[in-house]
C-alpha cells in the first residue's frame, strides 16, 4: 500500500506534507495523514519518529513550516491552540498533566472554563455518573489518584468541551495491565458514542488491535499505512515496528 | 547473605502505608521483576532502597551496608544504579554530554587530579566517551550523540536514562519501568541488553507493566499489592497465581 494518506476524501483532518519541528531540528519531513469522521486512528513508529509532534502541530502548539492541516474543511494550520479547541479537537498530552493540587472536580470545571452555557454543571454530572472511578474521588485532589485515574480524568476533561476528534498522546503509558484495558476501552466507547479518535500509542499491538486505521511513521515521514489488521499482520511492520 | 536484602520495610505517607513490612531478598547476579498495580508501593520501595525517601521502618542492605541510612549520592557509589519513570535529563547538554555527566557524578577522582588533568584521568575520560558511544549505539541514539538532550522525544530521553545508568557500571541495577513510552522493537534491544548483563552477572531488580518483558526475562516475580507482598515466584507461577491475576492481571 503507498505510504501517503492525501487521498481520501471528505475526511475529517487532513494533513498534507506538513513540515515542522523546534527550533533548527525538523522533526516532521512531509507528514500527510487523514481521519475520517467516526474512526479510530493511531500513529505508531520509533522513539523520535515524529509522533508526539504531530499531535502538538495538529493542535495549534508548533506552527507548520509547509504543507497544510485542514479541520472540517477548514485550513487550521495557523490557528492557536485555543482557536484549534474551539473547533472541535481535544488533546491529551503525554505524561498527563492534571491540576495536581485541585480536586477531580475542580480539574472538570477548569476543563470546561471555554463554556459558558448552563449545561457545565449537568455534563460533569454526567461524566462523573459515566466514570465512577472517578465520582468516588470527586473531592480528592487528582495528584492523588493513581496513574490510570489521572488518564481517565484527562479523558473526561478533554470530552467537556465535545470535541469531534479526540487526539490522545500514549493513553497506556505507565499503566498497569487492568487500567490499560479500562483505559482502552474508554477510547473504544467514546468513539461509539460518536467521537472521533486519534492516538499515539508504543503499545503498538494492542493500538492497533482497536483501530481502524493506522500510520507508521519512520524519521518524520509516512513508513507504513492500512487498517489496522492490515499493520499487524504485514511482516516488516511486525520485524521494524512491532517487536517481532 | 543476599546482594540487596530489604527487611520489614515500611514506608507511610499521610496515614497511607505504601509499603507495608516487605521482605525482598535479591541474590548475587538475580534477575528479579517487581509487578503490582499501580499505587502498590514499587517505585516507593525503590525509592527507600535507593535513599530517596527516608523508610519510616525496616532495613535495606547491600553487600551488608545499610543502604536506608544513606544519601542516593552514597548508595550510587557502592555500586547500585537506578532509572527513574519520569526521566530528567540536562537539555541544554547533548546526549553523550549526559552520559558523561551521569558517570561523572559517580566518581570519586580527587580534586588535584582534576586539575592538573593526570593521564590517568585522561585515560579515564577517553574510555568513558568511547563507553558512552558504545551505550548510545545499544539505544539507538548514536545519530543523536550531539543533538541538545532537550531537543529529544520523551521516548528518547527514556532510552539515554537507560544508557546513563549503565555508564557507571553498577552491580546492582533498580529499574523503573525502562520499557514504558518505548518502541517495542527497541523493547526487544533492551531485553536482550538486560538478559546481557545478567549473563555478565550483574544483579538486575525491575519494575515493568510489559508482562511480555517480565515473563521473558525474570528468574523469579516479586508481586505487591496494596504496599505487601502477597506472591513471589518464578514467572509461570506468578501468571497462575489467582491472587496475583485478582490483583493484577483481571480478565
Amino acid at each position: 500500500m503507498a505510504a501517503d494518506g492525501s487521498a481520501l476524501g471528505g475526511a475529517l483532518l487532513d494533513l498534507r506534507e506538513v513540515v515542522a519541528g523546534y527550533e533548527e531540528v525538523e522533526v516532521l519531513r512531509g507528514v500527510s495523514l487523514a481521519v475520517r469522521a467516526g474512526e479510530i486512528v493511531c500513529i505508531i513508529g520509533a522513539n523520535g519518529a515524529g509522533k508526539s509532534t504531530l499531535l502538538r502541530t495538529v493542535f495549534g502548539m508548533l506552527q507548520p513550516r509547509a504543507g497544510a492541516i485542514r479541520f472540517a474543511g477548514e485550513d487550521i494550520a495557523s490557528r492557536s491552540s485555543m482557536e484549534v479547541l474551539r473547533r472541535g479537537i481535544g488533546y491529551v498530552p503525554q505524561g498527563r498533566c492534571n491540576f495536581a493540587a485541585m480536586s477531580v472536580e475542580e480539574n472538570l470545571e477548569m476543563g470546561a472554563y471555554l463554556r459558558r452555557d448552563p449545561r457545565v454543571r449537568s455534563d460533569i454530572e454526567a461524566l462523573l455518573a459515566r466514570f465512577p472511578m472517578l465520582a468516588t474521588k470527586r473531592r480528592e485532589l487528582a495528584g492523588t489518584l493513581s496513574g490510570g485515574q489521572q488518564q481517565i480524568l484527562e479523558m473526561a476533561i478533554a470530552l467537556l468541551l465535545h470535541p469531534r476528534l479526540l487526539m490522545v498522546d500514549e493513553p497506556s503509558l505507565g499503566l498497569d495491565p487492568r487500567m490499560v484495558e479500562i483505559v482502552f476501552d474508554t477510547l473504544l466507547a467514546i468513539n461509539r458514542e460518536g467521537t472521533t479518535v486519534l492516538m499515539v500509542e508504543q503499545n503498538a499491538k494492542k493500538a492497533l488491535s482497536v483501530s481502524h486505521r493506522g500510520f507508521v511513521l519512520e524519521l518524520g515521514r509516512n513508513r507504513f499505512e492500512g487498517t489496522g489488521r492490515e499493520l499487524l499482520d504485514n511482516p516488516e511492520v511486525r520485524q521494524h515496528y512491532l517487536g517481532g | 547473605m543476599a546482594l540487596l536484602e530489604v527487611r520489614g520495610l515500611v514506608k507511610r505517607f499521610l496515614g497511607v502505608t505504601a509499603v507495608d513490612q516487605v521482605d525482598l531478598a535479591v541474590e548475587p547476579g538475580e534477575l528479579v521483576s517487581l509487578i503490582g498495580p499501580n499505587g502498590s508501593g514499587k517505585t516507593t520501595l525503590f525509592n527507600c532502597v535507593t535513599g530517596y525517601l527516608a523508610a519510616d521502618g525496616g532495613r535495606a542492605f547491600f553487600r551488608g551496608n545499610d543502604l536506608t541510612t544513606l544519601p542516593p549520592h552514597r548508595v550510587a557509589r557502592l555500586g547500585v544504579a537506578r532509572t527513574f519513570q519520569q526521566v530528567s535529563v540536562f537539555p541544554r547538554l547533548s546526549a553523550l554530554e549526559n552520559l558523561l555527566v551521569f558517570l561523572q557524578q559517580h566518581q570519586e577522582e580527587h580534586l588535584l587530579a582534576r586539575l592538573i588533568r593526570t593521564p590517568r584521568l585522561q585515560r579515564l575520560e577517553a574510555e568513558a566517551v568511547e563507553r558512552a558511544r558504545r551505550l548510545l549505539e545499544l539505544v539507538g541514539l548514536t545519530d543523536k550523540a550531539d543533538a541538545a538532550a532537550g531537543s529529544l522525544s520523551y521516548g528518547q530521553r527514556k532510552l539515554l536514562a537507560f544508557a546513563a545508568a549503565l555508564m557507571p557500571d553498577p552491580d546492582l541495577l533498580l529499574l523503573d519501568e525502562p520499557a514504558a513510552a518505548v518502541n517495542p522493537t527497541m523493547i526487544n534491544q533492551m531485553k536482550s541488553h538486560i538478559l546481557a548483563l545478567h549473563r555478565q552477572g550483574k544483579t538486575v531488580l525491575l519494575v515493568e507493566h510489559n508482562m511480555e518483558v517480565v515473563m521473558d526475562i525474570s528468574q523469579r516475580v516479586v508481586v505487591l499489592d496494596h504496599g505487601q507482598k502477597i506472591a513471589e515466584g518464578p514467572p509461570d507461577a506468578i501468571r497462575r497465581d489467582s491472587r496475583v491475576i485478582e490483583a493484577y492481571f483481571g480478565r
